[in-house]
Order: C-alpha cells, then sequence, then structure tokens
C-alpha cells in the first residue's frame, strides 16, 4: 500500500500533471529562497577579513558547484533505477538532468575563475580541482551527445544510463582532490560532520543559497521532464486529447 | 571460453596484419610532429617528453580499438556470439586484452626509442615503461566500455572519444606525473600504485559494464 505512490511515479500521465500543478509553487519557494539568500548574502553578511567585498561571489559559486555534482548524482542514480526497474520515467528524469547539470558545472567554472583573477593572479589553472571539474562537464557533454547520436530512443536511454553510471567515479575525485592533492584552491568550506571552517554569519546565507539552488534544480528540471513526457508520449491518447483541449 | 575467444581476436588480427602496425606507426608520426611544433631544442624536448609519449600512446590506442569491433559488428558474427550464449562481459573482455598484446604492449616496446629521440632523462625510462605497463590496460578496458556504447551508432568515431578521453585523464595525470616525478628524480613509487589500483579497478568493473553496453547497442 505504501508503496503505490512510487509506482505512480512509473506514469507519464500522473507524473505529468501532478508536476504541472506543482511547479508554480515550487518556483515561488526558488524566488524567494534566492532573493532572500542573495541579498542576506550580497548586502547583509560581512565582508570577507582578507579578500573584502571579493569574497561575496562565494554565495554563487560554493551552491553551483555543490550543484553541479549532486545533479551528476540524482542523474546516475535516475539512470541505475531505470536500467533495474526498467523505469521509462527514470530514464526520463536521467537524461533531463544532463543539461542543467552542464549549466551548473559551466556556473562554477565561470565563477571560480572570475574569483581565481583577482585572488591568485590567474583565471585558470591546471590543478587538480579545477581539471576535474572540467571533466565533469566533459562526462555531461558526453551524455548529452551519446543520447543524441542515436536514433532509438530505448537504445539512446540505456547506452546514456550505463555511461552515467560510469562517470560516477569522477564525483569522488572532484570532492577529495582538494584533500589529496596540494592545489590552489583552498578546502572545503563545508562538511556534514565538522564544525563548518566558515563564520556563521556568512555560513547561513550560503547554506539558503544551496538550498534554494536545489529548488532551482527542481524547478528547471520539471519543464524539461515535462516536455519530455510530451514529446515521448505523442502518439498517446491522453496527449493528444489535452493538445486538441 | 577467454582463452578461445582471445586467440579467435589474435587470429583475426594478425589475417590483418596492417591494423597492428597502423597505431605504432601513427605514435610515430606523431610523437615526432612536436620537435617540429614545439622546438627541436634537447632541453625543452627532455621536458615535454612524458607528457608527449603519454598522450600520443593514449591516443594511438584509441584508434585501434575501432577495428577489433568494427568488423565483427558489420557481418554480424557479434550479434552470433552474444545469441550464442557467449557473456557479452567476456567478449568484450578478450576484445580488452587483445588489444592490449597487439597494440598496447608494442606501444610500450617503442616507446624507449621516443625516449631517446625527445631526449628523455635517463632516469626517467624505468619510469615511463612500468607506468605505461600498468596505464595501457586500463585505457584498453575504458576504450571497451565507450566503443561497445558506440558500436551501433553511424557516425560513432568522433563521439567514442569525447565519452572516453574524459575518464582517461586521471590515468594521463599518474602517468605523467610518475615520468615526470623520475626525471626529476623523486620517489614515484606513489604514482605508480596508483595506476595500479586504477588497472584493478577497471579491470574488475569495466567489463562488466562494457558488457551491458554492448548488449544495449546489439539489441537494436
Amino acid at each position: 500500500m505504501a508503496w503505490t505512490w512510487f509506482f505512480r511515479l512509473g506514469s507519464p500521465k500522473w507524473f505529468y500533471q501532478i508536476a504541472g500543478r506543482w511547479q508554480p509553487w515550487i518556483w515561488g519557494l526558488t524566488l524567494i529562497g534566492l532573493s532572500v539568500g542573495t541579498v542576506w548574502g550580497l548586502f547583509i553578511a560581512p565582508p570577507d577579513y582578507y579578500q573584502g567585498d571579493l569574497a561575496r561571489i562565494i554565495y554563487i559559486h560554493v551552491p553551483a558547484a555543490y550543484l553541479s555534482m549532486f545533479t551528476y548524482v540524482i542523474m546516475a542514480v535516475s539512470a541505475a533505477i531505470g536500467l533495474i526497474w526498467r523505469m521509462k520515467m527514470a530514464f526520463m528524469f536521467s537524461i533531463s538532468c544532463s543539461p542543467i547539470g552542464a549549466a551548473f558545472t559551466l556556473l562554477a567554472l565561470v565563477t571560480g575563475s572570475l574569483w581565481g583573477k583577482p585572488t591568485w593572479g590567474t583565471y585558470w589553472v591546471f590543478d587538480a580541482r579545477l581539471t576535474s571539474e572540467l571533466i565533469l562537464l566533459f562526462l555531461y557533454l558526453g551524455h548529452m551527445a551519446l543520447y543524441n547520436a542515436s536514433d532509438d530512443i530505448k537504445t539512446a536511454d540505456k547506452s546514456a544510463a550505463i555511461l552515467a553510471i560510469v562517470g560516477v567515479v569522477n564525483i569522488p575525485i572532484i570532492h577529495y582532490s582538494v584533500e589529496w592533492w596540494n592545489s590552489l584552491h583552498q578546502p572545503a568550506s563545508l562538511s556534514k560532520l565538522a564544525k563548518p571552517s566558515i563564520d556563521e554569519s556568512m555560513l547561513w546565507p550560503l547554506l539558503i543559497m544551496i538550498f534554494s539552488f536545489k529548488l532551482f534544480f527542481i524547478s528547471m528540471v520539471l519543464p524539461w521532464l515535462r516536455n519530455n513526457i510530451l514529446w515521448r508520449e505523442r502518439d498517446s491518447q491522453w496527449v493528444r486529447e489535452m493538445i486538441e483541449k | 571460453m577467454l582463452r578461445v575467444l582471445v586467440g579467435r581476436e589474435i587470429k583475426l588480427v594478425f589475417r590483418r596484419k596492417s591494423e597492428i602496425l597502423n597505431p605504432l606507426f601513427f605514435f610515430l608520426i606523431v610523437t615526432s610532429l612536436f620537435p617540429f611544433g614545439i622546438s627541436p631544442e634537447p632541453s625543452v624536448l627532455g621536458l615535454l617528453a612524458p607528457g608527449v609519449i603519454w598522450v600520443c600512446a593514449l591516443l594511438a590506442l584509441l584508434l585501434s580499438v575501432d577495428a577489433l569491433y568494427r568488423e565483427d559488428f558489420d557481418d554480424g558474427s557479434l550479434v552470433q556470439m552474444v545469441m550464442s550464449g557467449v557473456s557479452p562481459a567476456s567478449i568484450v573482455f578478450a576484445k580488452a586484452i587483445t588489444n592490449w598484446l597487439v597494440t598496447g604492449l608494442p606501444l610500450i616496446l617503442l616507446s624507449p626509442l621516443l625516449g631517446v629521440m625527445l631526449n628523455l632523462d635517463n632516469d626517467a625510462f624505468g619510469a615511463m615503461v612500468v607506468s605505461l605497463l600498468l596505464g595501457t590496460p586500463s585505457m584498453c578496458l575504458i576504450a571497451a566500455i565507450g566503443m561497445s556504447l558506440t558500436i551501433g551508432l553511424r557516425r560513432g568515431g568522433i563521439l567514442l572519444s569525447l565519452l572516453v578521453l574524459p575518464l582517461y585523464i586521471p590515468i594521463l595525470i599518474f602517468g605523467a606525473m610518475a615520468v615526470n616525478a623520475a626525471t626529476v628524480g623523486q620517489e614515484f613509487v606513489g604514482q605508480l600504485a596508483l595506476l595500479g589500483a586504477g588497472l584493478a579497478f577497471t579491470a574488475s568493473l569495466a567489463p562488466w559494464a562494457a558488457g551491458a553496453a554492448l548488449r544495449v547497442s546489439l539489441s537494436e
């Protein structure tokens, strides 16, 4: 009984409708979260002792970098669910993740290099953290390219899913790169277990930003997913009825 | 079973000998382009040699993998083998082993010659050969995943490099690091150990991923 919701998730029609109903609420929450986090981070939080106002880019850079990895893990997990339980919704979700993840990765790389120029004196260095984040971008691009290369949608789904799962090896490499190698990049500011190395006055806006970025991910992935559903179910009865209405 | 499969692959490869030699010529030519492109100055070349040799070996291996799959796929024998009940994982494992034996190993034997041409430091030859010995089998196994994913596609060639090259980067980093460390007289066992760990990891998991991918590609 408790599992019926999980199986209903597998129905494109049900998901399309429920996602459509939730969408405005999630967008609203995202907007509130992003504005609160941005105002708090950019205007209210104190400037950094060493870097002054420059350090405020952390409120964009860290959430984007966090989400670039988070999205990849979500993408790989749903790919695995798709392969194991043969749920087509899981494949569609996995496919919808990669353009958004690629955008987050690009954002993290761009904000990082803008931050790097005044503090390290260079836009780009081939150091462990930066290079592995760049590999992540290539993995996303490869995933999209492989999916788009195949004519048969079922083959495309499965091949892309296998590639997503294989690429997961890169995630721990990115995460621990700053600890394993002597890197220009500073060690992680946040950790689940240890006390954060960042002051509370800056921690709260950062946490709000990370949370709102997650909401932002959901509010971006839902339209992608709904478009995918419509496109794939274009021959089914309910889509036709809805379009004709 | 694996021995039979590898035997079959090797027999097939030796009937088309040019396919063994082509990647080696490629390796030789591309490596010798660097002195023209950058500088024939021996000190500059010695500095670049570890990276150049590693990158060229990597590209030569990547180019050689297509020949092992293409013909079997086109004449349908790959489908027949899977349908006859041979596990796809052992088919791709056999192809990866063959790929390493007929391309990887000759590349490694050729690499000291290129090291001499590029003025590689005398102390670094051992590190180069050992790091290539540990790194190239992982690359063959990863290439097998990419090849199995793209075999059914019409324009798979460029896509193959797009998928596989990002996954090669960690191996390249540690391989070139080991050789670089050896040229400046540092300890390089750590990098070699990581390459070995990578090989253990890919050898135990990559055949399964590649086998699953092959099954998907053939089901079309």
